[in-house]
């Protein structure tokens, strides 16, 4: 189970703009009549995308009144799943992840980086409150470690040097590259392909 | 090595591409038609007799699985639930599917549906892999344009409908009855079983949850024949399953290889070898972190397949093989995977919840040599306590690892952490040490 802090700092209202609105009733029309509540988990995540990539308590109320649930029920699927963020992360929102695999190639050495470049301690603003960074289980991209995701994408194969690049682009606010920083492409064997070859040259 | 043709998934490092058209050519999609029309009780049987085990970890015949779906539709419809939950750490086979074959894996959710009577069919897609998922959505997109899904299904007569349910980062979601949970609109805390989800699932309903690489191969299997996807492999663990390598090799990957082919083999000739020769191997997990790991000796000659991993105090779970190598402190190396089930436990059972902390604790201490002798058994003790005192099976994930590296490791960890109890050596660390046995240890030597 994840601790999770909720904001100090919270805004008063809180509305799903008509762009949401129109997301989450296709969303709603997923799901048999009668168990709208499905739909919570896809309406938190375009809350999320809506309020700059952290919900507010308002939005969570919003959603319940929405739903026709019990305020409660929409706070513990907030605070359950770890990929809500009840607190500000900067509009760029660093994820390394250092679960085993990841570790013994050298994940830590990329949590220096961000330590270094970000901030001393994790889920904090940077100066420029442009990005955070934050430690995270496994993200299955287990061959292409180490790894981390920004936002929506993976960044894989890192170095020190490649990373120290990709954060310092993120705090002035530009989007990296995503993909393989070692020119790999996807998860193939690097120059040891042994299966497929004709298709590949094909 | 497995020759080209008989691998299922020929697109696993997109050099074809991933559209409808390319997947076309490929061979998807060709005779779903026909393939339906031979009727369910030939489906099921055909998936019977090609043996085909479920590749999400558990490896249950995925024929038998179907045939416990009620025959008839009652009062309840049925539900057909795609776990594309994938995260176990050292598995990633499932990612590259739903970015470069995604059509295998619609056109065998029409199938499956089929099979089992089912009109709507939920894939479960873990939060992280938002752009796997808008490829996904693509890829079901045009599969509505061309009328392959929806009304009248590539013309089958069977209307099926299939949405993307996005999770938000939870591990234990890809148990099968948190994740029907998760989709109800709730945590995502495991159900009692039985009743199992065939009879009572999704909304109640029954459902048939099945990992995406076992739906995946179910088009393939029908069309080349059951007997075809039986002669691969060994008996009872038969076919072709994605391996994925990673950890301290040279070449890490994944490769679609048959079941059955050494471990050796894998490392050696897809890998590269692992990093700084085989002498260096120190361990390999072999299914995913849940699953205890291998020594030297063993992997040397183990073969790649559920039964004789299991002979092996080990299992193939989702095959996701982690390698290990001299380099790295095998006992942080555990400490790290304690932390990352501490963090997953959903919470609901105490022995899991308050277990994976304790694991994580003293393994975090015998990784910094701080631990006593005797803390050795005891942590062996919380193991035995937590396994099978669960309501999922992730207490026996978090705990066989914990075993494994005991089994395999125990003379390493007494080296490191070769101490007396604090208590014996009188240290005065309060917040450690029984009060009470001081005090009275204090009385006796004023007296």
């Amino acid at each position: 189970m994840s601790l999770k802090k909720v904001s100090k700092d919270q805004p008063e209202k809180f509305e799903l703009n008509q762009q949401s609105l129109e997301a989450a009733k296709k969303i709603l029309s997923n799901y048999p009549k009668g168990k709208e509540k499905s739909a919570v988990m896809a309406l938190l995540y375009i809350a999320q995308r809506q309020n700059n990539n952290w919900i507010p308590l308002s939005a969570i109320k919003y959603i319940a009144k929405f739903l026709n649930m019990p305020y409660i029920k929409v706070y513990e699927v907030a605070t359950f799943y770890s990929m809500y963020n009840l607190s500000p992360v900067g509009n760029y929102h660093v994820q390394i992840c250092t679960t085993t695999p990841c570790m013994i190639r050298g994940a830590y050495k990329i949590v220096d980086v961000c330590k270094k470049k970000i901030s001393e301690k994790e889920n904090v603003l940077s100066e420029n409150g442009n990005c955070s960074w934050t430690e995270v289980e496994c993200l299955g991209a287990c061959i292409n470690a180490p790894m981390m995701q920004i936002n929506n994408d993976y960044y894989e194969d890192l170095d020190i040097k490649q990373s120290e690049k990709i954060i310092d682009e993120v705090l002035m606010g530009k989007k990296p590259k995503p993909g393989s920083y070692r020119g790999r492409i996807n998860s193939e064997p690097e120059n040891n392909r042994k299966t497929l070859l004709d298709l590949k040259n094909a | 090595m497995l020759k080209d043709e008989d691998r299922i998934f020929k697109n696993l490092y997109n050099d074809l591409g991933a559209d409808l058209n390319s997947s076309k050519n490929r061979g998807d999609w060709t005779n779903t038609k026909d393939l339906c029309e031979k009727g369910r009780e030939w489906i099921i049987d055909e998936i019977k007799k090609s043996e085909l085990r479920g590749r999400g970890g558990a490896g249950f015949p995925t024929g038998l699985k179907w045939s416990f779906a009620p025959k008839e539709v009652g009062s309840r419809p049925h539900y057909l639930v795609i776990n594309a939950d994938e995260s176990e750490p050292g598995t990633c086979k499932d990612r590259d599917i739903l970015r470069f074959e995604p059509h295998k894996l619609l056109e065998g959710c029409l199938i499956a549906a089929y099979a089992i009577n089912s009109h709507k069919c939920y894939i479960y897609l873990r939060g992280e892999y938002y752009n796997e998922g808008l490829e996904l959505q693509k890829a079901i997109d045009e599969a509505y344009k061309d009328n392959l899904i929806g009304k009248n299904a590539s013309g089958t007569g069977w209307d099926l409908d299939i949405y993307i349910h996005y999770g938000a980062g939870a591990y234990i979601c890809g148990e099968e009855t948190a994740l029907l949970e998760s989709i109800e609109g709730n945590k995502g805390q495991p159900r009692l079983k039985p009743p199992f989800p065939a009879l009572v699932g999704l909304y109640g309903c029954p459902t048939i949850v099945n990992n995406v690489e076992t739906i995946s191969v179910v088009p393939t299997i029908l069309r080349k024949g059951s007997k075809w996807f039986a002669s691969l492999g060994k008996p009872k663990n038969t076919g072709t399953k994605i391996f994925c390598i990673s950890g301290n090799v040279n070449k890490p990957c994944n490769v679609e290889e048959e079941m059955g082919i050494p471990l050796k083999d894998l490392i050696d000739t897809h890998a590269g070898g692992v990093v700084g020769g085989w002498e260096n191997l120190q361990a390999v997990i072999p299914g995913g972190s849940s699953m205890p790991l291998l020594n030297k000796e063993i992997s040397e000659k183990i073969t790649m397949d559920f039964d004789s991993l299991v002979e092996n105090k080990s299992g193939l779970g989702t095959a996701g093989i982690v390698v290990i190598n001299k380099d790295q402190d095998i006992i942080k190396c555990f400490a790290r995977i304690a932390r990352f089930y501490k963090h997953e436990s959903c919470g609901q059972c105490t022995p899991c919840r308050e277990g994976s902390g304790w694991m994580w604790r003293i393994l975090e201490r015998m990784a910094k040599g701080e631990a006593s002798r005797e803390e050795v058994e005891m942590l062996f003790d919380v193991t035995k306590q937590i396994e099978g005192h669960t309501i999922c099976a992730f207490g026996e994930g978090s705990a066989w690892p914990v075993q494994g590296l005991l089994r395999n490791f125990k003379k390493e960890i007494i080296k490191r952490n070769n101490f007396d109890p604090l208590i014996k050596s009188n240290k005065d660390i309060p917040y450690l040490v029984d009060q009470h046995l001081l005090e009275k240890d204090n009385a006796q030597n004023k007296s």
